[in-house]
């Protein structure tokens, strides 16, 4: 879990990939590897599936829009985006990694 | 149609999550879902990380089952985007073995260096890296 958010800057940073070909292909190796995952979750019955339709529903519906735009912005207003994205979400990661001393 | 807006009798009885979903909460469902939607399709990936809090609070799992449940959700997801970005040209398929081949081999070395990793440290510096990463995007 989490790869892309790894894989993506990687591809773009350090390969000069436009981004949408590195959102592109971290899509396509989820897809891959999720495959797989599922396969060992679903064995160990590890999956939910009580009300995930919904969450599923309008995942979906958002989920064309959201690639859609992305496909037709400019690759440099993408890449930073994602970049101010990836920023919060390792912020995120840093308050819970300190707020849970369980995990 | 009046019924569905408020909890049944039985939905009381049986506590929250053994009952049909309320109207109410259809929406808020379908609204987080759109919302991981979106962030996955816009950034090809990172919906996971927002599905997952997302199912421990929303639909009361673990931790365990909320990773493994997040990974079905964000599949139908990706498969829609994936279809989009690739019909919309942006996926060319040169560097796509290469790339497929390392995260492949990554993934699966990554999961067994796991076990012997704690995951304080872990996240700690998955978080570093996001941080730098996302810094040197944004300029």
């Amino acid at each position: 879990m989490g790869g892309g958010t790894l894989l993506i800057p990687l591809l773009t940073i350090f390969l000069g990939f436009e981004q949408q070909l590195s959102q592109g292909i971290n899509l396509l190796t989820f897809l891959v590897m999720a495959v797989f995952s599922l396969m060992i979750h679903s064995r160990n019955g590890l999956i939910a599936t009580k009300n995930i339709f919904w969450i599923i529903l309008g995942g979906v519906i958002f989920a064309i829009g959201g690639s859609l735009l992305a496909t037709v912005i400019p690759s440099g207003i993408l890449r930073r985006c994602f970049g101010a994205f990836l920023s919060l979400l390792a912020i995120g990661e840093f308050i819970k990694a300190f707020k849970k001393k369980k995990a | 149609m009046k019924s569905s807006l408020k909890p049944s009798k039985r939905s009381k009885s049986q506590g929250l999550d053994n009952s049909r979903p309320t109207f109410g909460k259809k929406i808020v469902l379908i609204l987080l879902g759109g919302m991981i939607g979106f962030l996955n399709g816009f950034f090809g990936g990172g919906g996971g990380m927002i599905c997952v809090p997302t199912l421990e609070k929303g639909l009361g799992l673990d931790n365990k089952r909320a990773h493994a449940t997040a990974i079905a959700v964000i599949f139908p997801l990706s498969l829609i985007s994936c279809a989009i970005y690739i019909f919309k040209g942006s996926i060319s398929s040169l560097p796509l073995l290469s790339v497929g081949l390392g995260v492949l081999v990554g993934g699966i070395g990554g999961s067994i260096a796991l076990k012997f990793i704690p995951s304080k440290a872990l996240r700690v510096i998955f978080a570093v890296i996001m941080l730098l990463g996302g810094i040197r995007l944004m300029f």
